[in-house]
């Protein structure tokens, strides 16, 4: 394999049901190394789903999905070894409010990684500073506004040096006014070269950070296109409908 | 009066809020002094009755025989009497099968919540089997079946049949405790590589103390009072002791009027005791 143009996850032909709901229909989609992946759509369109799927936080039905050289499925060392390499960021944050944000930075480190304590602190401090709250280490989540929990939130899953991030939208929850502090952090991080898929509709950020955007509907991929293109002349009409939907304002 | 009956009758057909006269009464039964005065009053009568009661039957009180069961004053200083002994008796077995009955508890419940279906079953047939039946019976049934069967005395049989039948009732506990934690918090736990031991250890059980810090310290008040039964198999503690003063004097009335009494101060002082701690527990968030 060659490391700089390998694809880093793989979803080949991938569903996913609830019940008798098809959520995700024939997903294939592989996402190179150092690549940014916008994914947006309609709600109930199985962005989320499918993208809970790449840390088997959902567990797919058929197809196979390959992060990192390994395959995802019911062996649990596996499934562990993904997600140390997958961060992911939540649209709630769900930041452990019984730990201070240090100790939520440094858990993952000292009990996943086993990295003994002082090294582990070291670490958080860094990628606090990184999410420009360096000052809030002793403080509980719920003393913290909304956008620095979810900075927070983002520092804590990069506290584990994770070869991709997943972010499921991650401003969704966030009042107007803290949204940009949260993307502001997320350009910088694609600028590092992180691998990174992101479900959300912000799509000044996608135009910014994007490599290649990806329209999803009724559980189906329906256009992949660069954002160039994807923006100003997308192939499906269903793409186009959406795009002018939430463009209009 | 006069006035609020007038009052009442200017109400006509509306619906009228309640006359002043009621809602003046109303915060005078509500007031502390009366709400004092009101007990009393209840108290008095049926002490009063119980009294009358008891002098109708000759009843003959010796209540000045009591304090000597508490403690004696010899020329070594103050020797405890046996009521506090049996105390002590009550306090060691409910606390060790307390213990055990949280281990017991933890595990069916976690057995419960596993992905297991035997496990499952297994907690499932436990929680029923106790749940269903009478202490009394599962205690006859671990003294005198298992205890022949495994060789225990009947300490060991007592207690492991209170940790078992409180085990039971303190595995739905965890597990509503357990279940009331956002699934955000297993999610995020999960997505950082955690074993499904770490998200207990260090996400999910220290998040479910709070929930579960009210009922836990009622069932160590049930335990205590339910640690009484084991007198029918004549275990030493608090109610044994009792049984024991009152067949060499026949006072019995005395007798279970101290050992309730008893009982009631060790019970209020662990509730008061929980509720300063149950305060300490929910400051964050």
């Amino acid at each position: 394999m060659n490391p700089g143009a390998s694809s880093i996850i793989e979803l080949t032909g991938v569903s996913k049901y609830f019940g008798p709901f098809k959520a995700l229909d024939d997903i294939n989609l592989s996402v190179m190394t150092g690549e940014r992946v916008v994914v947006c759509g309609p709600s109930g369109s199985g962005k989320s789903t499918m993208i809970r799927c790449i840390n088997r936080l959902e567990e797919h039905d058929e197809g196979r999905i390959v992060v990192d050289g390994i395959e995802l499925g019911e062996d649990t060392q596996n499934i562990r070894a993904v997600r140390q390499d997958v961060g992911m960021v939540f649209q709630q944050f769900n930041l452990f409010p019984h730990l201070t944000v240090l100790e939520n930075l440094t858990i993952g480190p000292i009990r996943v990684r086993k990295m003994d304590k002082a090294r582990a602190e070291a670490l958080a401090r860094q990628y606090l500073d990184r999410v420009h709250i360096p000052e809030q280490a002793d403080k509980y989540p719920a003393q913290l506004s909304g956008g620095q929990q979810q900075r927070v939130a983002i520092a804590r899953s990069l506290c584990m040096e994770p070869r991709i991030m997943l972010f499921d939208e991650p401003t969704s929850a966030l009042d107007p006014e803290m949204i940009n502090e949260v993307l502001d952090v997320m350009v910088e991080l694609a600028g590092t070269g992180m691998t990174m898929v992101v479900v959300t509709h912000e799509m000044g950020f996608a135009r910014k950070v994007a490599d290649r955007m990806v329209f999803m509907e009724a559980g189906r991929m329906v256009e992949v296109a660069p954002p160039a293109k994807f923006f100003s002349s997308p192939d499906s009409d269903r793409a186009r409908l959406f795009l002018d939907q939430i463009l209009e304002h | 009066m006069s006035a609020g009956g007038q009052m009442a009758g200017t109400g006509g057909r509306r619906a009228q809020p309640r006359p002043q006269w009621r809602r003046h009464l109303g915060r005078v039964i509500a007031s502390r002094p009366a709400s004092v005065l009101i007990y009393f009053a209840v108290m008095f009568a049926i002490i009063a009755t119980a009294l009358k009661g008891a002098e109708a039957m000759g009843y003959n009180w010796q209540w000045y025989r009591i304090p000597r069961y508490f403690y004696d004053v010899t020329e070594g200083g103050i020797v405890l009497g046996e009521i506090p002994w049996g105390l002590v008796g009550t306090i060691a077995l409910s606390a060790t099968a307390f213990l055990l009955a949280t281990v017991i508890g933890l595990i069916v419940a976690l057995l419960r919540l596993s992905d297991l279906i035997v496990g499952r079953w297994v907690a499932q047939g436990f929680l029923e089997i106790v749940r269903n039946s009478p202490l009394l019976v599962l205690l006859y049934v671990f003294y005198y079946v298992f205890g022949p069967i495994f060789g225990l005395d009947r300490y060991s049989a007592s207690v492991l049949c209170l940790a078992v039948f409180h085990g039971a009732l303190i595995s739905e506990i965890f597990r509503a405790g357990i279940n009331a934690v956002a699934k955000g918090q297993w999610e995020a736990a999960d997505a950082i590589g955690m074993t499904r031991w770490q998200v207990y250890r260090y996400i999910v059980l220290p998040q479910s103390v709070r929930f579960m810090l009210p009922p836990m310290t009622g069932e160590v008040v049930n335990m205590i009072k339910s640690s009484a039964i084991v007198s029918v198999i004549a275990v030493a503690e608090l109610t044994t002791i009792g049984r024991n003063i009152i067949s060499d004097t026949y006072m019995s009335f005395e007798i279970w009027f101290t050992i309730a009494a008893v009982y009631m101060v060790v019970t209020l002082i662990i509730s008061t005791g929980a509720t300063l701690l149950e305060r300490r527990y929910t400051v964050r968030d």
